[in-house]
């Protein structure tokens, strides 16, 4: 059970997929213009994550590796579908809200990210939990986001208003303030020297491209993700079964 | 001419990356060096052309007439997949100059969300074959333009003296910004 709680704190603080591994950016900064989108979104990517996580630890085993990356995503395409017709269903407001960011969960990088870098190689429900740690951080991220957004943009939160409409700041609420807002925070993360995988000056490390986005092609996400996770539990096991195997050869 | 206004409304007024944020990961990535953002930026407008071919007709030929529509994620998913390593190979034997010029780039447009996002939206707003290939080809023009802008800066900042907490990453999404800033000057022009 420990290992259950592990890896939502896992999840939600020291790996978080916004601040931390700058993973899924496109939704993050389309859907925060107020905390309620914010929400809906996150809660969606939270339900996908979570079974994702669930039915491919459990298929892990009679996927072949060769066709790893196309199960996957038939799996997660399948749950994103799922997903977009309940909220159809019982929350039509956020549905035309999201609009197409829906559909786009498929193609978001923290759902294949943990899929590679934790499913495949651990049991159902750790995988399951770290699922919802991962969900569960990427929302905390998106209502951060969302909240300051609304707050200066609009002067409300959670459609509460509480700043007359002369103080809005409307550009927030615009795609520009999406930018800026997510600039200040990262900076923040730099002036503390805070983890963040856009750190200019990380120290020498595991990273593929040592933590260094500023000279980065993109290419390195995944492979960080798997350096991240390198020393998370249940990777010891996996990397002794395949020295076991080398063994036996 | 309705044609000609979706093109030019997928190029500057709803500009891909910079009011509709999709293929933000890849125009942050890439967009380090000019060449390479021009590259990635000529790749994504060959992707999304054929994607959106292929999609509209499996859609149209396939998908409504067998009223199984509710399956269009999980199809146009596959087809950019299974596209993307497909005009791989095919450059790869037999025009390998284009490869050697376009292929390190091929396998990141698979999670680009710009090739989807077009499929899906083409479905959403209805268009037919043709609007929906200038709104693709559009909105892939428009992802050119702007990840070629935002390398020019970059490479402009490289010699500027950026505040240390700004450096890095931060820097680039308050340029990124400021363009945003001026690509919304474009909204209203078009409605």
């Amino acid at each position: 059970m420990n290992k259950c709680v592990e890896r939502l704190y896992n999840g939600i603080i020291k790996e978080n997929p916004t601040f931390v591994i700058m993973l899924g950016l496109c939704p993050t900064f389309a859907v925060t213009t107020n905390a309620v989108n914010a929400i809906g979104m996150g809660l969606s990517s939270t339900v996908v994550l979570m079974l994702s996580n669930l039915l491919i630890s459990a298929l892990r085993n009679s996927i072949p590796d060769r066709v790893r990356l196309p199960a996957e995503i038939v799996v997660v395409a399948s749950l994103v579908t799922v997903v977009q017709m309940l909220i159809q269903g019982f929350a039509p407001s956020i549905y035309d809200a999201l609009g197409i960011y829906i559909p786009l969960i498929v193609v978001n990088c923290i759902i294949l990210g943990r899929a590679e870098a934790y499913a495949l190689y651990n049991p159902p429900l750790e995988s399951f939990f770290d699922g919802l740690g991962m969900g569960l951080g990427f929302t905390l991220a998106l209502l951060i986001l969302g909240s300051v957004r609304e707050i200066i943009g609009h002067g409300s939160i959670f459609g509460i208003s509480f700043i007359p409409a002369d103080y809005h700041i409307a550009i927030f609420i615009l795609p520009p303030g999406a930018f800026f807002v997510m600039a200040v925070l990262t900076a923040l993360q730099n002036r503390f020297k805070m983890p963040c995988a856009t750190n200019g000056d990380a120290k020498e490390n595991d990273l593929s491209c040592n933590g260094d986005c500023l000279h980065c092609a993109g290419m390195n996400s995944l492979e960080n993700h798997k350096a991240l996770c390198k020393n998370a539990p249940g990777m010891e096991t996996v990397k002794a079964e395949a020295a076991k195997k080398e063994a036996d050869k | 001419m309705n044609t000609l206004l979706l093109f030019i409304s997928g190029a500057l007024v709803n500009n891909v990356v910079l009011s509709r944020f999709l293929g933000l990961c890849s125009f942050l990535g890439v967009s380090k060096k000019k060449e390479t953002a021009t590259g990635m930026g000529a790749a994504v407008i060959f992707t999304i052309f054929l994607s959106t071919m292929l999609c509209a007709l499996v859609y149209m030929l396939i998908l409504k007439p067998l009223h199984i529509d509710y399956l269009q994620t999980i199809v146009f998913i596959m087809l950019v997949a299974a596209l993307v390593q497909f005009i791989e190979m095919f450059m790869k034997k037999n025009v390998p100059a284009l490869h050697k010029a376009l292929g390190i780039y091929l396998p990141l447009i698979t999670t680009n969300c710009a090739v989807l996002g077009v499929a899906l939206d083409n479905v959403e707003k209805n268009y037919n074959f043709i609007d929906g290939l200038a709104w693709g080809v559009g909105t892939a023009v428009g992802y050119a333009i702007s990840i070629t802008v935002l390398a020019g800066i970059r490479e402009r900042i490289e010699g500027n003296d950026v505040p240390h907490d700004f450096q890095g990453m931060p820097i680039v999404l308050v340029t990124a910004g400021l363009m945003a800033i001026a690509f919304t000057g474009f909204s209203g022009m078009i409605t």
